[in-house]
């Protein structure tokens, strides 16, 4: 149905009458007295009638209203139809109040139904637009972080970064350098979601320019905070630390930009060597001072974000540095990242929301005893992919896997179990994980350690925890039919690989596939 | 869409099921239209394995639903040309137990 409103020669006054004119809507502030009399009144209201000292009331009388015909849906005031005078002059009949009475009632619910519809479509349109720019955000911060990690002979490099649900502005990068120098980044840029994105892009680009061009990290960092000084929105800064590693002698020169200190363990005892510096972004023409420390075989150097220090226990107390100590020191030095997820989930416990993004950068040089192949794949991950948690599409991601594995040094005897191994562990992380939810994705990465590979398996955990339980599965049970036919993947999964680790924290399920290698020392 | 087609051929008074493809949860409606039209005589039963290029978890739960079909039945299974891989996981899962083991040549 359409109102179509015709202005014709007829509607025009006929002389001696009034004029017909739309009085002025009035906006009546929350808590004027007029509401409570309008909210409780039966039908029609005559202005005059009411005696009360009200602002509202005195602008209504001002814009000529007469009349008040209160619109209540659900004993709930939502509008008010004001009429003046009546073109006749004669007072509002019995007739008309009853009749505008029941317009009132029939028009009141029409206009709840069409206020809660606009208010839905707002919020709708203002949670897909958090939900694009969370996505916006998670792409650029994604697109940024390297994939490949390549260390250097000698040296074993493990990044690892864990988005907070609302993206954060950490970064972390290793850059080739030349001469054979490995450039190592880490920051955090402060905010969230897209303007940290984009300054943590920008942030890196420049970084990037800048360290192929300058060998001292200390006038990198001037060169970066000078050129973003400029562009970086208000109350915006990134922390950063910067290091330039040459691994033939293991000097590792850095400096840094009010990032957290670099963590070195050297036989148990750590070490935490300072350099000041103002944030990037803050101030113009800041210098940074240049600290130098060598790294002897064994040793390990770890930089890391705010979320590590900043993670709390379920009665609010924070890690802290001296916590981050602590478990730094407790590792016996192999896989330090593996070691401090561990130390982390103990400490915050399984309920524990992550709050910030969490990286961790570790270079670890080796001792030199074991065997160091030239494989440039050694000690780094030789593969990271992502994988829609689509039904019956695990195959895909197990052969990608055991194509690159093969490269890193999987015997070809080995090619078929790694497969049916990966396949499993995907097809539960899919399933179990993340409930088959197409645009949550399982994370694979493979990495290649001396003497081992390790297919890494992770979900966000949004369906539960995958199951954990390797006991064989009761053959007859399932037979006779007592136990149900399914429930072989894990099984299958533990006795197709030397050994496999799963683990479970408030991001996720973590299921870590390993195969010895046997190092051939030709 | 199954990956698997399963035929179904007699000989020597068995009944031969003849697997192509691969054997996961999408291998359930071909495979248990495959054994009900070799079971229907009550004959004994060979899977030829020789053609399967992929097994998984759900496809193992689906062929342990039709050795319990068969238990039920009194039907004896074989399996025929099962690569070495796959033997592997038919072993440690047991239904090599179940299966007389068999080659085509």
């Amino acid at each position: 149905m359409k109102w179509r409103r015709r202005r014709t020669d007829e509607d025009s006054p006929s002389p001696g009458r009034p004029s017909p004119r739309v009085v002025d809507p009035v906006d009546i502030p929350e808590g004027d007295p007029a509401l409570a009399v309008f909210a409780s009144a039966s039908g029609p209201v005559d202005l005059d009638e009411i005696d009360l000292e009200s602002p509202a009331l005195e602008r209504m009388r001002e814009a000529g209203v007469q009349l008040v015909v209160p619109l209540v849906a659900q004993g709930e005031l939502i509008g008010l139809l004001n009429l003046g005078h009546r073109l006749s002059e004669q007072p509002y009949s019995t007739d008309d109040r009853r009749l505008l009475a029941s317009l009132a009632s029939q028009a009141a619910p029409a206009l709840r139904v069409a206020q809660l519809v606009r208010e839905q479509e707002q919020e709708a349109r203002q949670r897909e637009r958090v939900e694009a720019e969370l996505r916006v955000a998670t792409l650029i911060q994604q697109n940024f972080l390297p994939r490949d990690v390549q260390a250097p002979t000698g040296w074993q490099i493990d990044a690892f970064y864990r988005p907070a649900r609302e993206v954060g502005g950490d970064f972390y990068d290793v850059l080739d350098l030349p001469d054979g120098r490995v450039g190592l980044v880490v920051g955090d840029v402060t905010d969230k979601g897209v303007p940290a994105a984009l300054v943590m892009a920008s942030t890196r680009s420049v970084l990037r320019a800048a360290a192929q061009r300058i060998m001292d990290p200390g006038k990198v960092l001037e060169r970066v905070n000078d050129q973003l000084v400029p562009d970086i929105p208000d109350a915006m800064f990134a922390t950063c630390l910067y290091g330039v590693l040459d691994p033939t002698d293991g000097t590792f020169r850095f400096a840094n930009a009010g990032h957290n200190l670099p963590s070195i363990l050297v036989d148990g005892e750590v070490t935490e060597p300072r350099a000041t510096g103002m944030p990037l972004g803050m101030l113009p023409g800041s210098s940074y001072e240049e600290v130098e420390v060598t790294i002897p075989p064994g040793g390990t150097v770890l930089l890391y974000s705010d979320a590590l220090p900043e993670a709390h226990d379920s009665d609010g107390r924070m890690l802290g540095f001296a916590g981050v100590r602590d478990a730094v020191s407790s590792s016996d030095g192999q896989d330090l990242v593996g070691h401090l997820l561990r130390r982390l989930e103990a400490f915050t416990g399984p309920d524990w929301e992550q709050e910030d993004d969490l990286t961790f950068v570790v270079m670890q040089r080796s001792t030199g005893r074991e065997h160091v192949s030239d494989d440039p794949g050694g000690g780094s991950v030789v593969l990271r992919i992502e994988a829609p948690s689509i039904p019956d599409t695990e195959r895909q991601v197990a052969e990608q896997v055991v194509e690159a594995a093969s490269a890193a040094g999987l015997p070809d005897d080995q090619r078929r179990r790694l497969e049916t191994a990966v396949a499993e562990a995907v097809m539960n992380a899919m399933e179990h994980g993340n409930g088959f939810q197409e645009d949550v994705p399982v994370r694979v990465a493979v990495r290649r350690d001396p003497g081992a590979l390790t297919v890494t398996v992770e979900d966000a955990g949004l369906a539960g925890a995958v199951p954990t339980d390797v006991d064989r599965p009761d053959l007859e049970a399932k037979i006779r039919g007592e136990q149900p036919t399914r429930g072989w993947g894990l099984f299958l999964a533990e006795s197709m690989v030397d050994e496999v680790r799963t683990s479970h924290d408030p991001s996720g399920n973590t299921t870590e596939l390993i195969v010895r290698l046997e190092e051939d020392d030709a | 869409m199954p990956d698997l087609t399963a035929t179904v051929e007699h000989a020597d008074g068995r009944a031969l099921i003849v697997l192509d493809g691969e054997v996961n949860r999408t291998a359930s409606e071909p495979l248990r239209a495959a054994w009900a039209e070799a079971t229907v005589d009550g004959q004994d039963v060979v899977i030829d394995f020789g053609k399967m290029t992929y097994l998984n978890s759900s496809g193992i739960a689906v062929l342990v639903g039709l050795l319990a079909d068969a238990r039920v039945n009194g039907v004896a299974v074989a399996a025929r040309d099962l690569d070495d891989h796959f033997r592997h996981v038919f072993e440690i899962t047991r239904i090599a137990d179940l299966m007389e083991m068999e080659t085509s040549s």
